[in-house]
């Protein structure tokens, strides 16, 4: 009832290609973004800033780097947070070698120098295929954290191996505390997905999809393999680049190169596969599962043995969630292998005959 | 020179042990097309249960390996059906995804059922220089070269128990009519079927057969190092392995994991103190990446051929 | 069929995010009033490659404030509650637990002890703003023990540099004397991250000072892979080995040790590679004569540990008994001590009741246990004497020594002090120069 196109009749190419092209839609992304800066910072405690909603963008970003390059160019990589970790090293390294860089462009560089290590990591992609080349980016995943605990120099000699990030300031303001953080991430985060929103329309994300879908095809209809590949793997990069200096800088504070292992490539994958393969939007829904299911089942554990004035054998909870956490994710992908992304997709098009599914 | 034999056959022992898990691998993959990620997450839990089945319910060794190896089949077989089977024909990356849910799922339930402590797990095997092991039987080993006096027992056991599972898995496939079948499953699955073959069922068995290989690697690799968690970390040694060897050859697996032992030992000793060391983690990975640029598929890999 | 499903699904997201809508809500640990508690945030792991090392300490810290409740109804009549959070030795999962646990309670979570060198730096920027006292025993960071720059962060009893150079005193006494390891040769066997780094400056500078050849050979996580390290151990045949390991990686290395017939009596663990997981995990007769450093001792046989058992496992609670006694659970044991003996020097300050963050940093800050004291808690001599002040967080830097028999952990030697002058002035270098990087005015904060 709410929900229905029809009537909304487009007379220009223009309009025809418009990012939204519904009025609903355009009235709901507004809703959100309001919701999002406006209403969530009146509302929310620190708790929610610094423990689920900062870390659910910045896994939002990567899960988008990982999605540009895995969901539309077909390639599959296990080497995300190393990636990440270039980031962070990256943006920590300008802001110390370089006095005085404002902290946005030292995100942005470090984005750049991740996107060179990514096309530099993604060059056996014009080799190799598919799990093959899903295990050769493990390559980059043990190797990078490697070279940052090794070579002094990018964590200016701390002998432990972990740095501090510098305060994050912006024209001489202070991002300080969780609401500004928390600002501070969704600005950079919004921008970014609008950005890639557009970029998968155009003809390079048209590219990218030829490639994924059949790369021979692709490259009889003229689509240029190497440029193509490179491009993802140095886009994706960018993206994951920018989520590691944040995760260093927002979120964390410090970060040691060990704790950007396989297991964050992981959960970062997981994010994709569940949010939606090949979906923007997907990914927000990913991350925010990812970030939510496990705090939600320590509760639901907790509080349900408590509930049941059971006594559970300390460690248990652990291993339960350990339990529930595969389980959940074997059974969204047998019941649903294309995510939550696809879910809505289903939703939107109930919703367009709701009350009168006929 | 007699330094490098030495380093050189600890790392061809070494690579041995990798291979053993890597056959798991092969074996689903060749099978069904399945990356089974899970695979490291087996020999845990196979591993955890054969100690677990001797601590908690006392029974003894051969009862506990006949246990596990039970409940390894039984493991098998209940993820090709609730797990794999809902998933046929889906693109190969959904089907690598669940399998790391199964990790997971796996890991969980091994805990779950034998708890998180760490236990030793003794075969009986002699852990020591082969000179040793000969004298303690009585003989002499003064005749031997050095180099091979040095080589140490359990690890020359494990290379001949893998060795043996190599041999037995290819008489199995080349002379049983379920080998014959899987085989021919492997080859096509639409015109296995159309020819008869129970598809269901020569997965099932498939799985089996890689829960026991699993059991072994778990057994070698807990009498290694204890059994703990850290053991399904030993999948991760087998990747490398399985991108040299090729995801779909047995042979594969056992020279894969001899190149790569090898290679990384001898890296490790001659090239590391260069880096500072620890260029294990990420040698076999690097050096299997660019044997790949030169032949992307594999050792003994088949040839994939795409037509528009 | 297909909209069964999605419905389902649907229903199963929806009720997630609903539910995840109050995290806040109190899960009721024990039955009293929240109010006039002291509450305890534990930050432990108990699963993943590291769960086996993490799960004793966790318990011993949980028995002990059982023991606490049901021997004495609390501290001073404050009852104790506590949560625990599951960390996995992961560091943004530890930061999750972190920023739960302080909200869980008005006064918050007493102290944190994030049990992980990663965590700790994750934290530390943290705790002066929440005002919640931030205690690594034996772990973190060890430049922290200067108080003045670092008035949160308490590295009590010893640091790792501390720890460094009484091995080497250890090593010493063990080949007659400082002076005889002139030209003797030392590997450094280490974990290689941020943990295992920690020590290569000290030993540097103690190479230097006693010329004792050293080298250092990293373990690449998680270490269950050794062979080629101990291949060039054998090569370079080394006087003595020091293992700074964690997990799977010192069972493995005792194991790969006696593979290439290395002496276990000429190997030196760490205080945090030398447990009872490590030695028996290596298997029957591997790790005979191995060596660790302590910060604890072991055994069942101190009145503590009696009264533990009377007034929780012997009534059906605590959390494992086989963990009793060993090195790890001790530790928990010791840990939670601290933290209590705090929050009554505390007590005894601001009045008998439920201490803040601010309250029971001073509480630390001021901690003085004598060997009377610890005698009269149950102690013994499982713990050296400490004593804080506000330029020593660290308070003790001793380290006990102990040697695997095959059976159980025996102590071989008193408690040994490093050089503590090399020590105090490496972490002050180190301390001032974070100072700077952070324009942090050193300054005591008294009360």
């Amino acid at each position: 009832m709410f929900y229905r196109e029809s009537g909304q009749l487009k007379t220009s190419y223009q309009e025809d290609q418009a990012l939204l092209s519904i009025t609903q839609d355009r009235i709901g992304l507004l809703l959100i973004l309001i919701g999002a800066f406006v209403l969530i910072p009146l509302l929310a405690s620190d708790y929610w800033f610094t423990a689920i909603l900062i870390p659910f963008l910045v896994f939002s970003l990567a899960a988008l780097g990982l999605n540009l390059l895995t969901g539309y160019a077909g390639q599959l990589s296990l080497g995300t947070a190393a990636f990440m970790a270039v980031g962070a090293f990256a943006a920590y390294n300008f802001e110390l070698r370089v006095p005085g860089l404002p902290v946005l462009v030292s995100f942005i560089l470090a984005g750049i120098t991740t996107a060179i290590v990514g096309i530099a990591f993604g060059i056996p992609s014009l080799r190799i295929r598919g799990f093959y080349l899903a295990v050769a980016t493990l390559a980059a995943q043990f190797f990078i954290p490697w070279l940052l605990v090794k070579v002094g120099w990018f964590t200016n000699y701390s002998s432990s191996g972990v740095i501090t990030t510098q305060p994050v300031e912006i024209f001489g303001y202070v991002f300080d505390s969780p609401v500004e953080r928390y600002l501070l991430v969704l600005a950079i985060v919004s921008v970014l997905a609008l950005l890639a929103k557009n970029l998968v329309r155009s003809n390079i994300g048209r590219a990218w999809m030829a490639v994924r879908d059949m790369d021979v095809a692709a490259e009889v209809i003229g689509i240029k393999i190497m440029r193509t590949k490179l491009i993802a793997f140095g886009v994706s990069s960018f993206y994951c680049g920018v989520a590691g200096a944040l995760y260093a800088y927002v979120y964390l504070g410090s970060v040691e190169p060990d704790g950007f292992n396989l297991d964050l490539s992981f959960r970062i994958l997981f994010m994709v596969i569940i949010g939606g393969i090949g979906s923007i939007m997907g990914s927000f829904f990913g991350a925010a599962f990812i970030t939510l299911l496990p705090i939600f089942l320590d509760i639901i554990i907790n509080d349900g043995a408590a509930l049941l004035n059971l006594k559970l054998a300390a460690g248990i909870t652990s291993v339960m969630q350990l339990l529930v956490f595969g389980g959940l994710i074997i059974f969204f992908l047998i019941v649903e292998p294309l995510g939550l992304a696809r879910l809505w997709q289903i939703t939107k098009e109930k919703l367009r005959l709701w009350p009168f599914p006929h | 020179m007699e330094f490098f034999l030495e380093v050189l056959i600890g790392g061809l022992l070494a690579g041995v042990m990798y291979s053993l898990v890597a056959l798991g691998f092969v074996l689903i993959y060749k099978a069904s097309g399945v990356f089974n990620f899970a695979q490291g997450a087996m020999v845990f839990f196979a591993a955890l249960t054969f100690v677990g089945a001797q601590e908690k319910l006392g029974l003894s060794l051969w009862a506990a390996l006949a246990f596990s190896l039970l409940l390894m089949i039984l493991l098998g077989v209940l993820t090709e059906k609730i797990v794999l089977r809902p998933l046929v024909n889906q693109p190969p990356i959904s089907l690598f995804m669940v399998t790391i849910g199964l990790t997971f799922f796996v890991e969980g339930l091994a805990q779950l059922m034998w708890g998180t402590k760490v236990y030793p797990l003794e075969l009986g095997i002699p852990d020591e220089p082969v000179a040793t092991t000969i004298e303690s039987l009585g003989l002499s080993a003064t005749n031997l070269p050095t180099v091979l006096q040095e080589i140490n027992s359990f690890d020359l056991i494990a290379a001949i128990v893998a060795g043996v599972l190599v041999a037995g898995l290819a008489i199995f496939f080349q002379i049983t009519k379920i080998g014959r079948a899987l085989r021919a499953v492997a080859d096509d699955h639409q015109a296995a079927l159309s020819i008869g073959i129970p598809l269901k069922s020569i997965w099932a068995i498939v799985w089996s057969v890689a829960g026991f290989v699993a059991l072994v690697a778990g057994l070698m690799w807990g009498a290694r190092n204890g059994v703990q968690f850290a053991l399904t970390f030993v999948a991760l040694k087998a990747l490398p392995v399985l991108i040299l060897g090729g995801f779909d050859s047995v042979m594969g697996a056992i020279v894969g994991g001899l190149i790569i032992g090898a290679l990384e030992k001898l890296a490790e000793v001659y090239i590391g103190p260069f880096f500072g060391g620890g260029i294990e983690i990420w040698f076999a990975y690097v050096a299997a990446l660019l044997f790949l640029l030169i032949r992307p598929e594999g050792l003994f890999g088949d040839k994939q051929i795409d037509r528009v | 069929m297909k909209s069964t499903k999605v419905a389902l699904s649907l229903i199963v997201f929806v009720l997630f995010i609903g539910c995840s809508e109050s995290p806040n809500t109190d899960s009721v640990v024990q039955d009293t009033d929240a109010s006039d508690t002291q509450f305890f945030g534990v930050a432990g792991y108990r699963v993943g490659p590291y769960g086996p090392n993490g799960a004793p300490v966790a318990t011993g810290y949980l028995d002990y404030l059982q023991m606490l409740n049901e021997r004495d109804g609390g501290i001073n009549g404050v009852k104790l509650t506590w949560e625990e959070c599951e960390t996995e030795y992961n560091t943004s999962k530890g930061l999750e637990c972190y920023e739960r646990l302080k909200t869980r309670n008005p006064m918050g979570p007493t102290a944190i002890h994030p049990m992980s060198t990663g965590i700790t730096y994750g934290l530390i920027d943290k705790v002066p703003v929440d005002q919640i006292p931030l205690i690594t025993l034996g772990y973190g960071r060890t430049d922290a023990s200067d108080g003045r720059v670092f008035p949160w962060v308490f590295p009590l009893l010893s640091n790792y540099w501390s720890l460094t150079s009484a091995i080497v005193r250890f090593i010493g006494k063990q080949e007659g004397g400082l002076d005889n390891l002139k030209g003797k040769k030392i590997v450094l066997l280490y974990h290689d991250s941020a943990y295992g780094k920690e020590p290569h400056q000290l030993l540097k500078a103690e190479a230097k000072n006693f010329s004792f050849d050293l080298s250092m050979i990293p373990v690449p996580h998680p270490g269950n892979e050794q062979q080629s390290q101990w291949l060039r151990i054998k090569k370079e045949k080394p006087d003595w080995v020091i293992v700074w390991g964690w997990g799977v990686s010192t069972a493995t290395s005792i194991k790969t040790a006696k593979k290439v017939g290395f002496p276990r009596e000429k190997m030196v663990g760490n205080w945090w590679s030398g447990a009872e997981v490590d030695t028996l995990a290596a298997g029957k007769g591997a790790s005979e004569g191995y060596y660790a450093a302590t910060l604890n001792l072991a055994g069942d046989h101190y009145p503590v540990i009696e009264d533990i058992k009377e007034h929780v496992y012997d009534k059906g609670n605590g959390g494992d008994e086989s963990y009793i006694g060993t090195v790890l659970w001790n530790r928990g044991v010791a840990m939670a001590m601290l933290t209590t003996e705090a929050v009554r020097n505390a007590q005894a300050k601001y009045g008998n009741k439920p201490m803040s963050g601010r309250q029971v940093r001073w509480g630390i800050e001021n901690l003085d246990l004598s060997q009377a004291r610890l005698d009269s808690l149950g102690f013994g001599k499982m713990v050296p004497p400490i004593k804080v002040s506000c330029e020593d967080h660290e308070g003790s830097g001793l380290a006990g020594f102990q040697q695997w028999d095959g059976g159980k952990w025996v102590s071989v030697s008193d408690w040994i002090q490093g050089d503590s002058d090399l020590v105090r002035r490496q972490v002050e270098e180190s301390a001032a120069k974070y100072a700077k990087e952070k324009n942090i005015t050193p300054k005591c904060l008294g009360e």
